[in-house]
Order: C-alpha cells, then structure tokens, then sequence
C-alpha cells in the first residue's frame, strides 16, 4: 500500500486486524526500499540476518535506536535530493541528531500532521497564537525540532502571532490586541510545555495578582507537545497543568502530544480522555528493557515507535529512550480507534531532549 | 491590479524572485522557497485576494503553476 492510499483512511477509523495489514504491508516495504538505498541499514539488517519478505507482523522489522542519528548521517537519497535536515533539541554540549528529509518525505510529514491534527481541531483554520519567539524558526537551513514544530503547526493557523518576544518574555500588548481583533472567534494556542508553563501561565498569574487584568481563553484550543520532564521535577502533573490553564485564562481544551523529530508527522495526540493516540500512519509498542520483548498492555516498557513516513532516511522503526504504558486498543472511550497509552518519562541515563525539556534545562 | 499581477507580487515580495523566473517555479527550487518562505507566500496570496486557503490546499500548492490552478477553484473563485 502507498502512503497516498493510507492517506484516504480517516486517521483514527481503522481497527487493529486491519491496521496491522496495512502498516507492516508499508513497513516491509520501507525496510527493502531502505536496504537498497541506505548502506549502513543494509549492513544492520545484513549482520542480524534478517529477511523483509519473511515479515508477518510490524513487530518483527528490527528497531534502530534513536541514538544512530547522532553516531551516523543515515540517508537513503542522494545529498543533492535532501531540501531539509532537521535536528533534534539538545542541550548545549549534546550530539544531535540529523534528520535528512527529500521533498516527498518532508511533504508526507506535513499531510499526516494535517490529517491528524485537523481531526481534533477541524478542518476550518483558525487564529493562531504561538507560545514562542520568532527568532525560532530564523534559521532556515538547520531546522531545529523546535522550530519544525512551530512551523509545521502554522498551517494551521490563519492569522498567527508570536506571544514572546525574542527575550521570551510575554508580549501582553500584542496578545490583548490580538484577542481583541478575534474577539468571540475560536482561537488555536500552540506551544511547548515548559514554556507554555514558565513564560504563559506564570506571567499571567503574575498579571492578574499585580493589575487584576484576565485573558478569555475560553474559546481557545491549546496544542502542546515536547516533554514533561522539568514540570514533573516540579511536581505539576498533567492534570494540574490543564486545570491552572483553565483557572488563569479560561482555557480548557487542551491536548499534549507525543513526537519526535524522527518522526515528524505521524505524531500521538492525546484525547480527550487524557490517552495518547497511535494514527493510522503510525504504532507504538512497549519493549522489555531486559530482553527487548513485546510487553502486554498495563506493562511499563521502552518505547518503539514505528512510522509509515520516512522515506528518505530509515527511521520507520526506532526504539526511543522513553518510557511508556500501553493502555488499550481500539477501546479507548473517546472513541478513536488505534492503540492507546501514555509516556511515563525518560529512561534513567537518558540524555535530556524534547524541546520543552531540552530549553527547560537552563532553569 | 489584474488578478495575475497580484500573484506575481504575492511571489516577488515574499520570495523575493524577479518576475522572469515565476514560470515552472516548484516549492523547493529556490532557498527562498522552503517551508518558512511557503507560509509567507500563502499569507500574501491570501491577502491579495482576501480569502483563506485550506490546509490541503496549502500542501498541495507546489508550484507557480499549480496555486493558478489552486485559486481558480470554486470556493476562491480567482480568475486568470
């Protein structure tokens, strides 16, 4: 099956008989395209012995570890076919990874994303405040996953404005004239965690205690995403993050997401259940960090995540550094079919990423 | 302002391009044209003609060519 054919399927529609035919069906197909074109992935595949013809089921291709991306320049296209290198956040000192996208890869990124994110918010494009500073995306030739994020998201935003300034400060001005022009309009907020919480909520808490002055997010639906790791250090949980949003602003449509910059595209929105959601374009599946074994649901494992994405680079089946638990398939109450489950942190001795945490780790 | 000068403008002042090379011009030839430059040209061509493009259409619009065709649509009713 093609990515084009998987694209017609609405993203959260397909059960698991079904999904499982389709997604190792792409898989398989990924794993030769990328023996073929990817030397370094021949000589995995080669030195474990592995045969894609004989695959019945996605959880046998071999996972590669996130890591390799920062250790290997791993491309299964020509230098000259590459229109976009991504890569990962890391603290100052970190190896990054490198992520090299051609045009049919870094467009199928942006088409999944759209399916995705488009059934949680609706097709219509709304106004679109960005928790961030614009200097993020000013570099345009190294995109960092930050700024990938940001601008990935834009798409579906019609009239967008930067909430920060460069110094990362909240712009109240800018804000309060921009919930003015969309007064009584539904308003998309997009942002990471740690920034949403350190240079959103904090400052208008602190505006609200020194002036009295509110903002009416009651209209707004809030896209965050990149690690939780600083905040739980702080001890907020999910929970409480949604609730002091809803307590300061009014917001309360709020979802997180999971994703990587390995994977950009097929990322796992949370529901309105507070459950992690695995798209037609995309699985997930908990390993046993002894032995590496598929767990049950319940069972807290390493993280595999799999994608029907990336054609440019082998990055269809990796193993993250974080842990997870799967919860269910198909059951979830909110209704999306598809596995369902929550990330419970980084592995110990993980290095720090994630572009919440990686920006978070300044403070 | 015809139409068709309107969506040259919306290509030379955001992709900052000379009009010559607008013909056969797909997203990604030029540097200027990346995702960053993308973004910037939807939102010109959008305030030109005072509509507003859909997700889909905003991916699908890959070349000079193509957003002619794109505009010409229906729901945004732009002739060439």
């Amino acid at each position: 099956m093609t990515f084009d054919e998987i694209l017609t399927s609405a993203p959260y529609s397909v059960g698991k008989a079904e999904k499982e035919k389709i997604l190792t069906e792409r898989l398989a197909e990924l794993t030769r395209l990328h023996r073929k074109n990817c030397p370094e992935y021949a000589a995995i595949l080669k030195s474990i012995g592995f045969d894609e013809n004989k695959i019945s089921d996605c959880s046998e291709i071999p996972f590669l570890p996130v890591r390799l991306f920062k250790e290997l320049e791993l491309r299964s296209v020509s230098q000259e076919e590459v229109v976009k290198t991504m890569t990962s956040s890391g603290t100052t000192g970190q190896a990054v990874s490198k992520i090299y996208l051609d045009r049919i890869t870094s467009s199928n990124q942006q088409k999944a994303l759209v399916k995705i994110v488009s059934s949680f918010t609706g097709s219509n494009r709304m106004p679109m405040l960005i928790i961030d500073c614009p200097s993020v995306i000013k570099n345009r030739a190294m995109f960092s996953a930050r700024g990938a994020g940001i601008l990935g998201f834009s798409m579906f935003g019609s009239d967008r404005q930067y909430a920060l300034n460069d110094d990362m400060q909240l712009d109240i001005e800018t804000v309060e004239k921009f919930l003015e022009k969309h007064s009584g309009e539904r308003i998309l907020l997009f942002g990471f965690t740690f920034m949403i919480w350190q240079h959103f909520y904090r400052e208008l808490i602190k505006l609200r205690e020194t002036t009295g002055k509110t903002f009416d997010l009651s209209n707004g639906i809030l896209i965050h995403g990149g690690g939780w790791k600083k905040l739980v250090s702080e001890a907020v949980s999910q929970e409480q993050f949604k609730e002091s949003l809803t307590d300061v602003c009014g917001l309360c449509d709020v979802h997180d997401y999971y994703g990587m910059v390995e994977q950009t595209g097929s990322i796992y929105m949370q529901c309105e259940c507070g459950h992690l959601h695995a798209s037609i374009f995309s699985d997930v599946m908990m390993r046993d960090p002894y032995d590496f074994r598929i767990l049950p649901n319940g069972e807290k494992g390493i993280i595999q995540v799999v994608s029907a994405i990336p054609e440019s680079y082998p990055g269809h089946s990796l193993l993250t550094e974080d842990e997870g638990i799967l919860l269910g398939e198909d059951d979830c109450p909110c209704g999306r079919l598809g596995k369902y489950f929550t990330v419970v942190g980084r592995l110990k001795n993980a290095e720090i990423r994630g572009c919440s945490d990686t920006y978070a780790a300044k403070f | 302002m015809t139409n068709i000068e309107k969506y040259n403008n919306a290509f030379v002042n955001s992709l900052e391009i000379t009009e010559d090379r607008l013909a056969g011009l797909k997203y990604q030839d030029i540097e200027a044209w990346d995702s960053v430059g993308h973004m910037t040209l939807v939102a010109a061509i959008e305030d030109a003609f005072d509509i507003m493009l859909d997700t889909d259409d905003i991916i699908d619009f890959n070349s000079y060519e193509k957003g002619k065709e794109i505009l010409s649509k229906e729901e945004y009713g732009v002739a060439f």
